[in-house]
């Protein structure tokens, strides 16, 4: 089966990278499309044939599905026990990852097809698609430590290649400096953590890795855990590190602030890397770290502080955007937020794993909606040539289609049944119970207050006043290639729910039965149902009511529209910090130590040379005066001193 | 010491005199080749160093092995290659000329740095 296949699953978006990459622009033009369009059909089919060969026909221990790895090719080999290997690891959540990846990425390029046309650089722009789905389809696929994270950078710069898309644009170039910068930075925290990881375990292969340190009595995880740098053990101090990596690739506070900038990028680009696939990349990384998480009590909390704090912070600064990107972009980090959480409040093992399942659950369903609803803003902005609230309103009678997916979508995220979004946050919020019941509350209230910025956005787009609308061009929706991918993935955003997910990703691979609770889900829903209310009250018709809220809400709705001024904060550590104490002083010993020294090691070799050089003056009598004194002193030489 | 054409009457100046004969010479000619402008001249003082490194192998032949002959045909050799050598530098001297049309060794000085 199966090595050909899964090689052949990131192997046709890369094939797809080079061939567009190097003839795309100047031989194949408009046929690019096309192509990327049909090498992603292809890697989807294939992905789909593999999961159900693995999901049904694989053999499984115990009951419990089983990781395979296909494939494993030492590349670099440090010591005898750690070498960098190439391989490919198949194991539940890297398939649920196949599937989702190649399937929304084949909607982003068929949505692109129409979205794009008529782009200049068309055939770069399928060629970075391209370069990006291998890079997160060799991420999920990685079988050791350091293959993911090269994987990871090469996810990273994809995406600092679509973001800075429209290079022209300087806030496009900024919004993708600042992306790759900040995730850079968290990577060094991802590097220190392996290093650290793979140091103690002496191997870098996820499954020896884990096995040699979930092992309580194996010599590795004895010397990992002695000894403590400033009161906290090393295993904990290289989980937290991995955890800063992820945090920043899946804009996390306080490494999120690359996300609502990386909306300068064109919007199929925002569907696929920063709604469904590349945000998502951190949670992968712990997924795929949990025993090590769940066995490091210190490390389990961080991720869900991190994940709980990020949550509220982003839904409560959505309630103030009026860019739909934006407003999608804070939801994105506020859904991602419950993901890491979930993963928090789970153990490896049994009934324990709730919060796995719940969190894999949710994003699995997180990708269908999320991706619905950016396209489906693209189709928005696409005619409307404005990202702003104030100039859509109305846009129902327009854009049937879109209006009927997106309110899908928006009912999705809110967690109103039978849409997908319900099952999955159900699921989160039982694990959340169980454990603690503080983190319940805040998950509870946050999700009354996601629906209530989520149909803000549904109603001040659709209904609520009449926006102008172009008189001469754009008097029709979309051609069908943006219309097919809104209608699939509405689809699966009312089907994905109804997955019985338990039987087929849980944190040790055996099935765990998941049930609806009717009694315990009225709560999230009533909540949500009145954040829709308020949501109708204040926005579905034209009236000053929320703009009397902001008003009376004075500074407070201020620091909130500016995002709590976070970016302000950066800058300002930057500028006068980081610029002024540390780049003046390196870049002054730069330029005059160590460019002195080069200099003045070129100068004394030239002077030496301009003063030696008299020797050679071309006057034949001079060179007889050496000669004779030559001979002179090897005659005394000779002579006197050997006898 | 006598031999079979010196009479015993006859008396033989000190070796040493002869060889302080052949090093002033030497150190003659060492100072024209050294100080001379004219490249005529520098020849001439290569001929009087090579003339007395010849009369110190006649007189070291004749005082301290008068029954060899092998300083003398060592004699004759170096004459022979200073005529040879002579001929070779004149010829080197005109077309020296032609370039620089003075035989002022100084005016040749164009190989240096």
């Amino acid at each position: 089966m199966n090595e050909y296949y899964v090689a052949l699953i990131p192997g046709l978006p890369l094939a797809s990278f080079v061939l567009l990459g190097i003839f795309g622009r100047k031989y194949l033009k408009e046929f690019s499309g096309t192509i990327g369009t049909l090498a992603l059909l292809v890697s989807c089919v294939l992905s789909l044939i593999v999961a159900k060969s693995y999901f049904f026909d694989s053999e499984k221990i115990n009951g419990a599905y089983q990781s395979i790895v296909l494939m494993n090719h030492t590349w670099l080999s440090f010591t005898p026990t750690i070498s960098i290997k190439i391989g490919a690891m198949i194991d539940h959540i890297s398939v649920m990852m196949l599937v989702v990846v190649t399937f929304v990425s084949l909607m982003v390029h068929i949505f692109s097809l129409e979205y794009m046309k008529g782009e200049e650089r068309f055939a770069t722009y399928y060629a970075f698609l391209g370069l990006f789905t291998f890079s997160m389809l060799g991420l999920v696929l990685s079988s050791n430590i350091f293959q993911i994270y090269m994987f990871w950078e090469l996810v990273g710069v994809s995406s600092f290649l679509l973001i800075g898309y429209y290079y022209e644009k300087p806030s496009a170039v900024a919004a993708s400096k600042k992306a790759f910068i900040v995730t850079r930075f968290a990577d060094l925290g991802f590097l220190i953590g392996i290093l650290i990881l793979s140091f103690h375990a002496e191997t870098l292969d996820f499954k020896l890795l884990i096995a040699k340190l979930t092992d309580l009595n194996s010599p590795e995880y004895l010397s990992i855990t002695t000894g403590s740098f400033l009161g906290i053990s090393a295993l904990t101090w290289g989980l937290c590190l991995i955890f800063m990596g992820g945090a920043g690739k899946s804009a996390m506070f306080p490494l999120h602030i690359w996300l609502p900038d990386a909306m300068e990028g064109p919007t199929p680009v925002s569907a696929l890397i920063h709604a469904a696939t590349m945000v998502v990349a951190g949670v992968f990384l712990v997924a795929r770290l949990f025993p090590l998480f769940s066995n490091t009590e210190a490390a389990l909390h961080l991720v869900g502080y991190v994940g709980i704090v990020s949550s509220m912070f982003a839904a409560i600064i959505a309630c103030t955007q009026t860019d739909i990107k934006r407003v999608l972009a804070f939801s994105t980090m506020s859904q991602i937020g419950y993901m890491m959480f979930s993963l928090s409040m789970a153990k490896y093992g049994g009934e324990n794993g709730l919060g796995y399942l719940a969190s894999m659950f949710h994003l699995f369903t997180h990708a269908f909606f999320k991706s619905l609803m950016f396209l489906g803003a693209g189709v928005i902005i696409h005619f409307v040539h404005n990202n702003d609230m104030s100039a859509m309103g109305g846009l129902r009678k327009y854009l049937p289609v879109t209006n009927i997916t997106f309110l899908i979508g928006c009912l999705a995220i809110s967690g109103i049944p039978p849409f997908a979004g319900f099952f999955s946050k159900e699921e989160i919020l039982t694990a959340c119970s169980h454990e603690n019941k503080t983190m319940y509350w805040l998950a509870l209230i946050t999700s009354g207050v996601t629906a209530f910025y989520m149909f803000r956005l549904y109603f001040s787009i659709f209904w609520n006043k009449e926006a102008h609308v172009h008189g001469d061009h754009h008097h029709h929706e979309a051609g069908w290639a943006m219309k097919l991918p809104l209608i699939l993935l509405a689809i699966c955003s009312i089907g994905a729910g109804l997955v019985p997910f338990g039987q087929f990703v849980t944190s040790d691979g055996l099935v765990l039965p998941t049930h609806v609770d009717l009694g315990f889900s009225a709560l999230p829903v009533t909540l949500a149902v009145i954040g829709i209310a308020i949501a109708w009250m204040l926005y579905k018709n034209e009236n000053s009511k929320s703009s009397a809220i902001a008003a009376g809400l004075g500074g407070v709705y201020t620091a909130i529209y500016k995002k709590f001024y976070i970016d302000e904060l950066y800058i300002f550590v930057t500028k006068k910090i980081v610029f002024n104490l540390i780049g003046r002083p390196a870049a002054w010993i730069d330029t005059n130590i160590i460019n002195g020294t080069v200099n003045l090691t070129a100068s004394v070799t030239a002077s030496v040379s301009e003063t030696i050089k008299g020797i050679q003056s071309g006057r034949l009598q001079q060179y007889l005066l050496y000669f004779f004194g030559g001979v002179a002193t090897l005659a005394l030489i000779f002579i006197y001193l050997i006898k | 010491m006598s031999n079979n054409f010196n009479t015993y009457y006859m008396s033989q100046t000190p070796l040493i005199q002869i060889l302080f004969l052949s090093v002033g010479l030497f150190f003659i000619g060492m100072y024209g080749l050294l100080t001379r402008r004219n490249v005529i001249t520098m020849l001439m003082s290569i001929e009087l160093i090579l003339n007395s490194v010849n009369i110190n192998f006649v007189a070291f032949n004749k005082y301290l092995y008068p029954q060899k002959l092998e300083g003398l045909f060592f004699t004759l050799f170096i004459i022979t290659i200073a005529a040879a050598e002579a001929a070779v530098a004149i010829a080197i001297i005109i077309n020296l000329y032609r370039s620089y049309q003075s035989i002022d060794v100084d005016d040749a000085d164009e190989l240096k740095w």
